[in-house]
């Protein structure tokens, strides 16, 4: 649909709201917990009663500190809270403390692996503490209820410079972030229980016979999957340029900022109602807090807690490790798996076998459950013996895989469980050669092929006759010992 | 017995109970008959609280019987400002919107009084929310001054002060933002002390200025204030802006005078606007101090001045910015009322949640709550705030300063508490303004975090209460506590007795 004279560059900034995994609330004691009935995790403080007070959640301040150094912010030594004013039923105090003109994380970036294995750096403009509000229910048609138990979450909103440039971009935005916070602990940053949740502003610069246009910069509120911030994200290009084309007065200049609203079922951005006056949320310093200052030695010591990031451990696989960008990239979804494969070989294991074993049976059974490859269940010992066993020839790689499968729905050692289901490999002699005498016996034209002159025709019968052996051990049999007597037999 | 047991002062009926002498079920009836006769002429209580005082002076006598260990306050029955919230009874703000209100938690000077042995008589009297001067802006009725009933006690702790002063409390906590407890100690002949900000946890102390705010004692005299400072005082993990930091024993130190004191004299603080008996009580007790030894400093506090223009209004730097800072906190700590969760809803239909809202808190706020609602609102708004709020912080620091300077002078500094004494019932409702410069005198102290102490200088040729003021550096209520005795004893003007129970 872009006119073939138009440069049409769309212009992407993305606020991400991350609910922080605290055990308790940002300002008081009550539980921090998805899906309990509702108003069960409330107290005076968090419903706003007269006359209670604040106190502030350091390990929420400390997990914010730690999203922010892993995404190179300046933590200031100085930062306080703010009251933001505005009147909603499900914001107790019809206030909520947040952070205004001193967040706690400034000027940072992340750098976000694309589709085509490049890296983009998206610019962080500050990342702030502050309190989630409740939740409106609006399950019975004679009146809406309001369920607290999420007010006074603590959520950190973290707001990116307009750096993207493609839906597909703002998605990977998206799910670097998530990758990021779950790395640290901060956040399960689980989409369907809203621990995260995007407003992308997006608007297009259009380039016609060398005047550059921009459209009013749209924010779409409210977006909990990366499905609906790819969809809202890809709609609004199409809708803006299509709108600026039958209206060359849908500027910036002309229309300023406007806000739409995402239509879940339609799949498509929707008009949302300008309110008469400006939002107007009157910040100012809140009272009953004090300002959290950080100091040298704090700020160390939590950038002394932040492991390696997904990008550098995904370098190291690579370079150390040797394994290709797919699997290194793969296996640095998330940190936990990572760890199963550095624990595995710290402990002597080879790190391909490893790789093989978990991107194969463990990825196939992450994808069959829902879950990382690390929650699968095999811990690093059972994983390092697996992968021990197969490269001395102790066992075959189908047995390794049958292992595998065994070990992440019932546990147990490795060696035994081999043993009790009689996967470890056959290595008698006697046994083989029986095997192989059979097989090249009741298959005269293979052995004779084995031994032509045409290479392709001998790899092929060789091949054969080696599966056949394996066929009549039923798996069993130590596959390079095999080789060896089969070889020995057709007088290769 | 009970005229005795009314005439003691917390302290001594402290002593006496826990000597045996008397006990604190007599205390408690002695005062419950006090409140029954002098309470029609008053209306000091929005609550008495008869079945739990009796309760809890039980249990005082019980632990006494059993030998038990008696809390500094044991038996003494003190009545509390109705911003404090208590777990029995109500916690109304004497608003309407919280009429019905009882809090599920206690504060934290409250839980302290009682561990201390306090019996609690009842919850006293304010302007609503604590916002203004003389207890006329009570949502229920206003209260009256035991010395005249015609005249206002002061406020907003108006019902605390007027309880001391006519014996139907042994003593009383208020809250003071602005001059709330000093204000209306001074009009009602009582002391008052405002600690430190962050001296005495506000946790539970309903808020309506959050940075200003403290919870203080008002006494018969200077050593029943320390005492009830002693208690209520210290660090609360629940309050985030109270401060860690050793509490001293301001009773015990009390009668150590004060060797070299040095009393600065603001001149700026007596201008044509101070009243004339009130300007040579305070120049009496200066003339005292010096008696006593002690080196009188002028100093200077250039942005507490009060400058009058031509045609005799008083205006003051410390006055405009307290107004901006405290409205503006005020209307963000009062936006919590809005008839959804608890506190008056309307009865009335509504077409959404806004007029909802609207309704409820139009109906259940009084008229200077929204009017400083309004004037907060407004100065915090985009576009004001520069000109208003952030430009009365710099006017605070500026106030800060000042004091800083002067304590670098002096040990105290003595004024008068008010500009007047106690005025009619009625006399400034019509005009806000000059209701606010009551509080002229006690303002840039809350602005600057200081302690305050107001304590009785005289009578009036009217028979009115004088009151003066005692203002010391942070943390050094000891020091005030000290230099009030030193006059309070010297002058022998102490716990005035007002006609009513004389």
């Amino acid at each position: 649909m872009v006119e073939s004279h138009d440069i049409v560059k769309p212009i992407i900034g993305l606020e991400i709201h991350v609910e922080l995994a605290t055990a308790t609330k940002m300002f008081c004691r009550c539980r921090n917990h998805f899906g309990d009935p509702p108003n069960t995790n409330v107290c005076p403080v968090c419903i706003g009663m007269p006359g209670v007070l604040p106190v502030m959640n350091r390990v929420a301040v400390e997990l914010s500190m730690k999203v922010g150094l892993a995404l190179n912010c300046t933590v200031p030594d100085f930062t306080k809270w703010d009251r933001k004013s505005y009147y909603y039923p499900d914001l107790p105090k019809n206030y909520q403390i947040s952070q205004y003109d001193l967040p706690l994380n400034v000027d940072g970036h992340i750098e976000v692996p694309l589709a085509d294995g490049s890296i983009k750096k998206v610019r962080i403009l500050r990342a702030h503490l502050e309190e989630d509000a409740g939740k409106n229910v609006h399950d019975n048609p004679a009146h809406t209820g309001v369920d607290l138990n999420r007010a006074g979450v603590p959520l950190l909103e973290i707001v990116s410079q307009p750096d993207m440039n493609s839906p597909e971009e703002a998605g990977a935005y998206g799910r670097a972030m998530q990758r990021l916070v779950r790395w640290l602990g901060a956040s399960e940053a689980n989409m369907q229980m809203g621990h995260m949740r995007f407003e992308p502003n997006i608007n297009l610069h259009i380039t016609r016979g060398g005047v550059t246009y921009k459209t009013p910069i749209v924010e779409v509120k409210n977006l909990n999957s990366f499905r609906s911030l790819e969809g809202a994200v890809a709609y609004e290009i199409n809708r803006q340029y299509s709108e600026w084309l039958g209206n060359p007065d849908y500027t910036l200049d002309k229309c300023g900022k406007q806000n739409r609203g995402w239509d879940d079922v339609r799949l498509q951005t929707v008009f949302q109602r300008e309110k008469e006056e400006a939002h107007d949320y009157r910040y100012f310093p809140e009272p009953d807090l004090v300002p959290v200052l950080v100091d040298a030695e704090w700020r160390e010591r939590l950038r002394g807690q932040i492991v390696e990031l997904p990008l550098a451990r995904r370098a190291r696989y690579m370079g150390e490790y040797g394994l290709t960008f797919k699997e290194a990239d793969a296996l640095t979804q998330d940190a936990p798996t990572g760890d199963l494969l550095d624990a595995a070989v710290a402990a002597g294991a080879d790190a391909k076998r490893c790789t093989n074993l978990l991107l194969g049976r463990g990825a196939a059974i992450a994808n069959e459950r829902g879950c990382s490859i690390a929650e699968v269940g095999l811990s690093a010992g059972q994983l390092t013996d697996l992968a021990k066993m197969t490269d001395a020839g102790e066992i075959n790689a189908t047995a390794a895989a049958k292992l595998f499968d065994k070990l992440a729905a019932e546990g147990g050692s490795p060696r035994e469980l081999a043993q009790a289901e009689g996967l470890l490999a056959v290595r008698d002699e006697s046994a083989l050669a029986a095997w192989v005498e059979e097989a090249v016996s009741a298959n005269a034209q293979a052995a004779d092929d084995a031994r032509s002159e045409d290479p392709k025709k001998r790899k092929k019968a060789f091949g054969f006759l080696m599966g056949q052996v394996m066929q009549r051990s039923k798996g069993a049999a130590a596959p390079a010992a095999v080789q060896k007597l089969l070889q020995e037999k057709l007088g290769l | 017995m009970s005229h005795n047991v009314l005439d003691l002062s917390a302290l001594e009926l402290r002593e006496a109970v826990a000597s045996g002498e008397l006990t604190a079920g007599e205390a408690v009836e002695a005062y419950l008959d006090a409140i029954e006769r002098r309470e029609p002429h008053l209306r000091a209580y929005n609550e008495v609280l008869a079945d739990e005082a009796r309760a809890q002076a039980d249990q005082v006598d019980a632990q006494r019987r059993d030998g038990l260990p008696m809390g500094p306050l044991a038996g003494v029955p003190v009545a509390l400002k109705d911003n404090l919230c208590t777990p029995f009874g109500h916690t109304t703000c004497s608003s309407k919107m919280l009429a019905d209100f009882r809090a599920p938690y206690t504060a934290t000077a409250v839980a302290k009084l009682r561990q201390a042995g306090a019996v609690i008589l009842g919850k006293t009297n304010l302007d609503e929310f604590a916002m203004g001067s003389s207890t006329e802006n009570s949502g229920f009725a206003p209260t009256c001054n035991p010395w005249d009933p015609k005249r206002v006690p002061g406020g907003s702790s108006g019902g605390s002060a007027a309880a001391v002063a006519a014996r139907t409390c042994a003593a009383a906590l208020g809250s003071d933002t602005g001059g709330s407890i000093r204000q209306p100690a001074a009009f009602c002949g009582v002391v008052g002390l405002k600690p430190t900000y962050g001296r005495v946890s506000r946790f539970g102390l309903v808020a309506y200025g959050s940075s200003l705010d403290q919870i203080g004692p008002l006494g018969r005299d200077v050593a029943d204030a320390a005492l009830l400072a002693d208690v209520i005082s210290g660090y609360d993990p629940k309050d985030s802006t109270s401060i860690d930091r050793p509490v001293g024993d301001f009773l015990a130190g009390l009668d150590r005078p004060v060797h070299n004191l040095r009393v600065g004299w603001p001149g700026e603080f007596f201008s044509d606007a101070l009243d004339g008996e009130i300007r040579s009580a305070i120049e009496k007790a200066r003339d005292l101090y010096k008696e006593l030894g002690a080196t009188i400093v002028d100093v200077s506090l250039p942005h507490s001045r009060i400058d009058t223009d031509a045609a005799g209004n008083l205006s003051s730097y410390a006055v405009a910015c307290y107004y901006i800072v405290a409205m503006a906190e005020a209307s963000s700590n009062l936006a919590r009322y809005d008839g959804v969760h608890y506190g008056h809803r309307t009865d009335r239909p509504c077409d959404d949640i806004l007029d909802l809202y609207s309704r409820s808190r139009a109906e259940g706020l009084g008229e200077e709550v929204k009017r400083r609602i309004m004037l907060g609102t407004y100065t915090l708004s985009a576009g004001y705030y520069d000109a208003y709020y952030h430009k009365a912080l710099k006017v605070r620091r500026l106030i800060k300063n000042d004091f800083d300077r002067a304590f670098e002078q002096c040990d105290v500094l003595l004024c008068p508490t008010t500009p007047t004494t106690a005025f009619a019932l009625g006399e400034k409702t019509a005009d806000p303004l000059t209701m606010y410069l009551a509080d002229i005198y006690t303002i840039s102290v809350n602005l600057a975090g200081l302690p305050g102490l107001s304590l009785p200088a005289g009578v009036s040729a009217a028979g009115l209460p004088i009151g003066m003021q005692l203002i010391g550096p942070v943390f050094r209520e000891d020091l005030l506590l000290r230099a009030g005795r030193m006059f309070e004893k010297a002058s022998g003007i102490s716990r005035l007795a007002p006609p009513m129970v004389q």
